[in-house]
Parts: C-alpha cells; structure tokens; sequence
C-alpha cells in the first residue's frame, strides 16, 4: 500500500477526482485558499464523505484536526456553518469541508461516531452557534452555563451590552 | 464449578471495571474532585463514580474560566489578539504568540526572513522547556517526590528572567510582533542565555536521575493512564501525549514554520502511552530542544529583527516624532484601522501540550471575522474519563498532570 501512495502525487485536483469518481458526492463549491483544499457539500453528504476519506486506502484522512461553526447573518437559508479539518498524516495532506444550514433549521449529522474527538468540538460548536448534531449522544453545552438561552457567537449578539450608558460620548466632554 | 467461583471473585475484586457495572447501584460512592482542588492544579471539576477507592466512571465538566475568547477576538484589532492568546496555554505563551503572528503574515502574505525566524525558534524552544519542566516536576510532586520540582523551577525562573530580557513580561508574554520580533536580542540577553545553556544540563541530569530510575515513581507511573496509538488518534491526540504512544506526528518535523527545517533534531516517540512513556518523552524533547536552541544560537544570521510591514508593525518611536509617514501607520496601527485581505487560513504550530491552531477568516475588514482557536488540551482532555476507568484515585491525579492540561487552554 505503501508503494502506491508514494508513486501518485495527491494534489488538489486528484483528490477532487477521487471523491467524485468514487462516491459521486455533489461538491458545491471548492477552492484551495493558502494551500488547503476547500470543498463545500450539502450537509446531508458529511457522513459519507468522512466515512469514505477515513477508509480510502489512498487519501486516508483519517485524523479529524478540528470542527469549528461560524454564522452568515447574510447568506439567506445557508447562515451557520460548520467547518470540519481533516488531516491525512502519512500523505501529510489537509483538507477542510464546509457545510451549511439555515438558522431556522440547524440541523447538522454527527461525526463523534467516525471520530472520538468530535464529541466535544460539536458540543462546542452548539453552545456557540446552536447547531444540532443529529445522533450526537451527549449535545449539551460545555463551556457556557446551562442557562444560557441564546447562542453567543452568532453575529446579532454584540460584544458588549448595548443597554450601558456609562461609555456615552457626553461622560468623555465629546 | 471452579471457573464460576473464580468468575465471581474477579467482580468482587473489581478487575474489570465492566463486570464492575453489574453491582447494584448503591454500592457506588459519588466523590466530587474539584474544581477547585489542590492536586489537579487548575480548575477542573470531576465527579467520580467510585467503587471504594476504584473509579468506575467521570464526567468532566469544564467552562469554569470561559472568558469568551474567540467572541473577544472578533472585536479586536490582530496586534490584540496576541494578548489573548497569551491567556491560552499561559505555561508557554511565547509559542502562541508565536503561531498566532505567523497566521497574520500566512494571511497578509508576508516573508519572514531567517534572523527573525531564528529568534522566534529560540523563544519557541525556551517555551518548550519550561512548560515541559512544570509538566513533568508537577508529575514528581504528585507522586511524593517534591524535590525534583524545587530543582527544575530554579531553571523555569530563569527562562522567565530570560523572557524579562526580550519582552518585560514573565508569564504573559506578549513577546514578538507582526513581522518580526519587538526589538533585537541585546547583549544581556545572549549572556543570560548562555548562562542558563551552560548550568542546564547539571541540574537537569540531577532531576533526570531522581525520577526516571526511581523505583518508586516508576511504580506509580508505569502502566497508568494508558492509551494505544489507535484510540489516541481516534480522540485527537496531539503533542507529546500523541507521540508517548508511538507515533511521530510533530507539526515541527511535518509542516515545518520559522524555518525548523534548517535545524536537526529528534521527534523521540514512547510505546505505551502511558504516565511513564509521557514523562519520557518529555524529557527527551527537552534535550533535543537544548540541541535547536545550540544550533540557532550558532548560526543566528545577520540582518534586521522585522521585515517591511508597515500596517502592522510599529515603527521606532523617534521616527514618530520626525517622520510623518511613521507618524501615520503608528495612528492606523494604534487605532486598529487597517484593513486586512479576504481569505481564511489555517496555521498551526507544536504547542507545549499538542498541535495549536489557528483558523482566521478574515471578510477584508478591520477584525476577524472568525477566528478559532483549535485547543489541544480541549480535544484530548476528552479522553480523560476513559483513561482512569477502573484505576485508582490516585492514579486519576497523576493522569492528570502527566496530560498536562491547562484550565487557560482547556476552556478559552
């Protein structure tokens, strides 16, 4: 197995060959900005995408870096996003997969049962953003209070109380 | 007859802690351990499921010093964010400050030349010593063996005085810049440093020899908390826990930055996994990074501390006073108006306790737009509950501390 990996040169353009050629999964977009291969697919797709980059005897990615959500308050029916870093350690190759949900319907598939690691990084992305991992067994928030009521990383929550008085411009005789 | 009977002693015994399971529930004890304990050096809250002094079950519960990082960050102008990230893994803040500035210039585009990658190697690899040596000190601590610990902090001090010398801060750093490093290594600096190269081996070795062939910290550490290389990658091991179970992932040696292909050094691997295997390793990447640091300081090159990047690093005082283009970029710099180029980068470097990453995407304004701190301690510490399954209390405290987990890290 060793040898064929070491005769095919795994670049971008072959690993999106791959992916479509093998599991025809419907890449929506995909770009390699600073080097790391960036594909965006339909939510539902996630599983058998990773499923199948984990177990491909030539790509392996099998190592999952990270999973992070973020929040386009403008991208109308698409606004949180969960972003998911794979690294394949003997290619020495990463890859990112991006997919979205709208905010009425976050709903996201799990991967904490490909992956131990995702089982704390999905709860993270919930108490952030309040993506829904289906089949997650465990989705409970972990570093905010239970009794939050609302996702503080999505971009409608300023930083700071928009209630205080105490920094108004006339305090500072502007 | 017989095989029932030895059957049902092992329960009793409790040697495997799932027939343990089948035991009525009453026979349980609930023990709360933490967060705020003495022996877990942090705030870390785990309540024990414990069949007499053997634990069956825990369940972590983190977030006690949740200070909203990522929130913060997209709020703050880049050169801010290196105080953030001095509050992650604050027993090596120069190495995140370090991977933070180099995600900035992954992201502006920007060159660094090979003085300033020297330099940040050899803060980088101080770093490395001294939140190895808590790391592996705290283990002997835990084990009763408290004066292995009182001879490495001498050492840890000295690191910090050598920091004093670059930046004038100890433990929150905030040492180097965007683009270079603040100002050049003075002659104090090389002399403190060649000090500490010169008096580390000797009381290194003394605390090398104190622990490694003891009989009785290789007792409690052997064989305790742990894992196989499988179940290691599987929950996202990084960093010398990843390597104590036999694989060779260092970001150093795999996607080399600031120049670490230009030095030799070893990526030492253990094969067990477990408490002992931890403290090896340790201890060897301490010595290969007394080996980079020897080489930096030999072949330091010539030539100017910063490169050109006037919209992020600060020009010399004098100038602003003089100068009245300085004058201009020290007001924009100061007054965080700067506008950044679209694009999102990942970078990584190795972190005193793993792979420490940074995922910024930037919408070309004057902030992040995200930025997400990919936390080693965050994604092993997961791990924890079935690590000290079925070992003893004790264990579960060395566990622990030979995870090196730092509440900062843990919980952003």
């Amino acid at each position: 197995m060793q040898n064929i990996t070491n005769t095919l040169e795994i670049n971008h353009s072959y690993i999106l060959e791959r992916i479509r050629e093998r599991i025809g999964i419907n890449l929506l977009e995909f770009d390699h900005p600073y080097d790391i291969l960036t594909i965006t697919i339909n939510k539902e797709c996630i599983i058998d995408l990773l499923l199948f980059l984990r177990d491909d005897e030539i790509l392996k990615f099998d190592f999952l870096t990270d999973i992070c959500g973020i929040h386009y308050p403008n991208n109308k029916h698409r606004e949180i996003g969960v972003i998911y870093h794979l690294h394949s350690l003997i290619n020495n190759i990463r890859l990112r997969i991006k997919t979205f949900a709208s905010s009425e319907d976050p709903t996201f598939l799990t991967a904490s049962l490909i992956y131990a690691s995702a089982n704390w990084m999905e709860r993270e992305t919930y108490d952030f953003y309040g993506a829904i991992f289906q089949g997650h067994k465990d989705l409970r928030r972990i570093l905010n209070m239970d009794e939050m009521n609302y996702f503080p990383m999505r971009k409608e929550y300023p930083l700071q109380d928009g209630t205080r008085t105490d920094k108004e411009d006339k305090y500072f005789g502007r | 007859m017989e095989q029932e009977l030895t059957k049902k002693t092992n329960i009793l015994e409790g040697s495997s802690p799932v027939s343990l399971d089948q035991l009525p529930q009453q026979d349980y004890n609930i023990l709360n351990l933490g967060p705020t304990h003495p022996a877990t050096h942090g705030i870390f809250q785990n309540v024990l499921k414990m069949d007499g002094e053997k634990i069956i079950d825990a369940e972590p519960t983190i977030g006690y010093i949740h200070r909203a990082f990522e929130k913060i960050a997209e709020n703050r102008p880049f050169y801010q964010v290196t105080t953030l990230t001095d509050r992650l893994n604050y027993c090596s803040s120069p190495i995140n400050n370090m991977g933070w500035h180099m995600t900035v210039e992954k992201l502006l585009g920007v060159k660094t030349t090979k003085k300033v990658d020297y330099m940040r190697v050899i803060i980088m690899e101080l770093a490395r010593i001294s939140d190895h040596l808590i790391c592996n000190s705290v283990l002997g601590v835990d084990t009763g063996a408290l004066t292995g610990f009182t001879y490495v902090f001498q050492l840890r001090e000295k690191i910090y005085d050598i920091y004093e010398e670059v930046c004038g801060a100890r433990l929150t750093t905030n040492i180097g810049r965007i683009g270079g490093m603040e100002r050049d290594f003075t002659p104090k600096f090389w002399q403190k440093l060649k000090e500490f190269l010169d008096e580390f081996p000797k009381i290194f070795n003394e605390f090398d020899s104190l622990l490694t062939r003891n009989r009785i910290f290789f007792d409690r550490t052997k064989n305790v908390g742990g894992i196989s290389a499988e179940r290691a990658l599987n929950y996202g091991f990084t960093g010398p826990n990843l390597r104590a179970t036999g694989v060779d992932y260092d970001v150093r040696a795999m996607n080399p930055y600031s120049s670490y292909q230009d030095f030799e050094f070893e990526v030492p691997v253990g094969e067990t996994g477990d408490c002992y295997d931890r403290f090896l390793v340790r201890n060897e990447e301490i010595r290969q990074s007394i080996k980079i640091i020897e080489q930096a300081m030999k072949n330091m090159p010539e030539g100017r501390h910063f490169v050109d990047v006037p919209e992020f690093y600060l020009p010399p005082k004098q100038d602003v006073y003089t100068k009245m283009e300085a004058l201009i970029w020290h007001f924009k710099i100061v007054m965080g108006e700067v506008d950044v180029p679209v694009g999102e980068v990942y970078h990584s470097v190795e972190g005193g306790n793993g792979e420490l990453g940074y995922y910024l995407v930037s919408d070309g304004g004057r902030q992040a737009y995200r930025l997400h701190f990919r936390r080693p301690c965050f994604i092993f510490y997961q791990a924890y509950p079935e690590l000290i399954k079925g070992s003893m209390l004790s264990d579960a405290i060395l566990t622990m501390s030979s995870l090196n987990v730092i509440a900062g890290e843990l919980d952003a």
